[in-house]
C-alpha cells in the first residue's frame, strides 16, 4: 500500500481539471484551515456555474484573504450553501449579500450543525437523517417532520461533494493528515463526503509511514491530491484579524 | 456603544457567567458571550466549548501568545486550559445535538417573554446568519441570552412577542442586558437584579410585557 505518492506539483495542476457545475465543499471556521491557495487557483482556473459549500461565504473580517465570496464575485458560482449569507451583526456586510439580495447568486441557508452532518451522513453512506435543529422556524416552513418519542424532528437529506478543498497541518504521501488545533473543522467531514480530495499542506509531506496509525485525523483512503504550501509570500498563510472597532 | 446606560459589554457578560454550576459544559457564541470566558469565577470547574470543536479553551490569548489556528466563536485567538481536547464540527455538534451542554449562551436581536427568541434574520433580509444557533437553541439544556436592552433608536428588545423570525420558541431561561439581568416568566419578565443607574421605572418603560420585579430587588456587583 502507499507506493504512490498523492503530491502533486503546484495548486494550478491539483485544480486544473475541474469542470464546470461541480460541488465543491470549503473547509475552514474563522481563519483556521481555510484552504486560502486553492480558493486562489480557482479563481485563476476559472470553472464556472459551481455550487460551493462551506460556513460562511467571508469577507467580513480584514485583512481578507481568498474566501468563497471571491469566486462569486468572480462570476463562477451559481449557488452557495452555508450558514451565513449575511453576518449577524447589521453593521457588518459580508461581500456575497449583495449577489444574493439581487438574485445574481443563489444559496440555501443551512444550520451549522446541519450542514456539517449532512456531509458526515454522505460520507457514511446515510442519504438522510432526523434532526430537531431548526422545528418551529421559518426554514423547516413545508418541509417534511415527524414525531419520535413525543418530540419533532425534521428531516435533512445527505450533501454530496465532487471536491472538497482543504488544508492540513501534516500529510504523508499516502494522505492521511493531521490537523493543527482549530483547523479541524470541517475539514475531515468533506473529505468524506467528497469524490475527489484536495488538501493544502502546511508542513513538509511526510513518507507514508512517518505519521503513527494511531495518530492519523483524517485516513488518507479519502484524499486524492495533496499540495505543499510554499513559504510566504508565494504561499498564502493565517494572519492575525484585526480587532474591529464598535 | 460607549454612551449606552449601565452595563459594558464585559460586565454583561460577567453577571452571566457568574451563574455557571461547577462541572458545566458552556457553549459561548459569537459577540459578547465568548467574553464570559475571560471572566474569573473563581474555583468553580467550567468547560468552554466552542461551535468549530474547541472543548475547554479559556481567556482570550495574550498579545504574542496567540496560536492563529487556535480561535473560538468569535475567530478570536484564545488559549487552552489543562485538559482541553478537540473535534471536527459534526463531532462538535453532536455534542451539541446530544444535550451534552449544559448551557449555551447567544447574542440576540429580540427576546419574547414566553422564552422566544430571534438572532439570525432582520425584517425585509433574504437569507441572514445562522451559524450554529439553531441547533445550540434546540439542544442545550439551557439558553442564556446577552443583549442590549433597547435598540439604538430607544425601542425595546424584550418584548411580549418576536417581531423577527425567530431561532427558537421557548427555549431562554435568563436574559443579561445592560440594564439588568431577566427571567422570561411567560406574561411578561421579571427583575432579579438590576444595574447601577438604573431605576425601575426606566425599566418598565423599555420592557415589553408585564415587568415583575424580584424581592429585595439587588443592584448587579460590577
Amino acid at each position: 500500500m502507499a507506493q504512490r505518492s498523492k503530491q502533486i506539483d503546484g495548486f494550478r495542476e491539483a485544480v486544473a481539471d475541474i469542470p464546470d457545475g461541480s460541488v465543491i465543499g470549503f473547509g475552514g471556521f474563522a481563519m483556521p484551515g481555510v484552504p486560502f491557495n486553492l480558493i486562489k487557483a480557482l479563481l485563476e482556473q476559472g470553472a464556472k456555474r459551481l455550487t460551493l459549500v462551506g460556513n460562511t461565504t467571508g469577507g467580513a473580517q480584514q485583512p481578507r484573504m481568498p474566501d468563497m465570496g471571491m469566486l462569486v464575485e468572480n462570476g463562477q458560482v451559481a449557488k452557495v450553501i452555508c450558514a451565513f449569507t449575511a453576518a449577524t451583526r447589521p453593521t457588518d456586510v459580508l461581500p456575497f449579500t449583495k449577489y444574493y439580495e439581487s438574485g445574481e447568486c443563489d444559496a440555501e441557508l443551512v444550520p451549522q450543525g446541519t450542514l456539517a452532518e449532512r456531509m458526515r451522513a454522505a460520507g457514511a453512506g446515510v442519504p438522510a437523517f432526523y434532526t430537531p435543529t431548526a422545528v418551529g422556524t421559518e426554514l423547516a416552513a413545508g418541509r417534511e417532520t415527524r414525531m419520535i418519542d413525543g418530540r419533532e424532528y425534521l428531516l435533512e437529506y445527505a450533501l454530496k461533494l465532487d471536491y472538497a478543498f482543504i488544508r492540513a497541518r501534516t500529510a504523508d504521501t499516502f494522505g492521511n493528515l493531521r490537523f493543527h488545533r482549530a483547523q479541524r473543522n470541517f475539514n475531515p467531514i468533506m473529505a468524506t463526503a467528497a469524490r475527489c480530495t484536495i488538501v493544502e499542506v502546511e508542513d513538509p509531506i511526510v513518507p507514508a509511514g512517518a505519521i503513527d496509525a494511531d495518530d492519523v485525523h483524517t485516513p488518507g483512503i479519502y484524499v486524492h491530491r495533496l499540495v505543499q504550501v510554499p513559504a510566504e509570500p508565494e504561499g498564502l498563510w493565517p494572519t492575525k484579524r484585526q480587532e474591529r472597532r464598535r | 456603544m460607549s454612551e449606552t446606560k449601565g452595563l459594558n459589554r464585559q460586565q454583561m457578560a460577567d453577571r452571566i457567567a457568574r451563574e455557571f454550576q461547577d462541572g458545566w459544559l458552556v457553549n459561548l457564541g459569537v459577540g459578547i458571550p465568548v467574553m464570559c470566558s475571560n471572566t474569573d469565577i473563581g474555583e468553580r470547574d467550567i468547560v468552554y466549548h466552542s461551535e468549530n470543536g474547541v472543548i475547554g479553551y479559556g481567556p482570550v490569548a495574550g498579545p504574542g501568545e496567540e496560536d492563529l489556528n487556535l480561535v473560538n466563536a468569535g475567530g478570536q485567538n484564545v488559549t487552552l486550559k489543562p485538559g482541553a481536547s478537540i473535534v471536527h464540527h459534526a463531532d462538535s455538534f453532536a455534542v451539541i445535538r446530544g444535550g451534552h451542554i449544559d448551557v449555551t449562551v447567544m447574542g440576540a436581536y429580540e427576546v419574547s417573554m414566553t422564552g422566544d427568541f430571534a438572532n439570525w434574520k432582520l425584517t425585509g433580509q433574504k437569507g441572514g446568519g445562522i451559524g450554529g444557533a439553531m441547533d445550540l437553541a434546540a439542544c442545550a439544556k439551557r439558553v442564556f441570552i446577552i443583549l442590549e436592552h433597547v435598540t439604538r433608536r430607544n425601542e425595546p428588545r424584550l418584548l411580549s412577542a418576536c417581531t423577527l423570525p425567530i431561532t427558537a420558541r421557548g427555549v431562554v431561561k435568563l436574559v443579561s442586558t445592560n440594564y439588568g439581568l431577566f427571567e422570561p416568566t411567560g406574561d411578561g419578565f421579571l427583575l432579579r437584579e438590576i444595574a447601577p443607574g438604573l431605576t425601575v421605572d426606566e425599566i418598565r418603560a423599555t420592557t415589553g410585557g408585564k415587568l415583575t420585579v424580584a424581592d429585595g430587588l439587588k443592584t448587579i456587583q460590577v
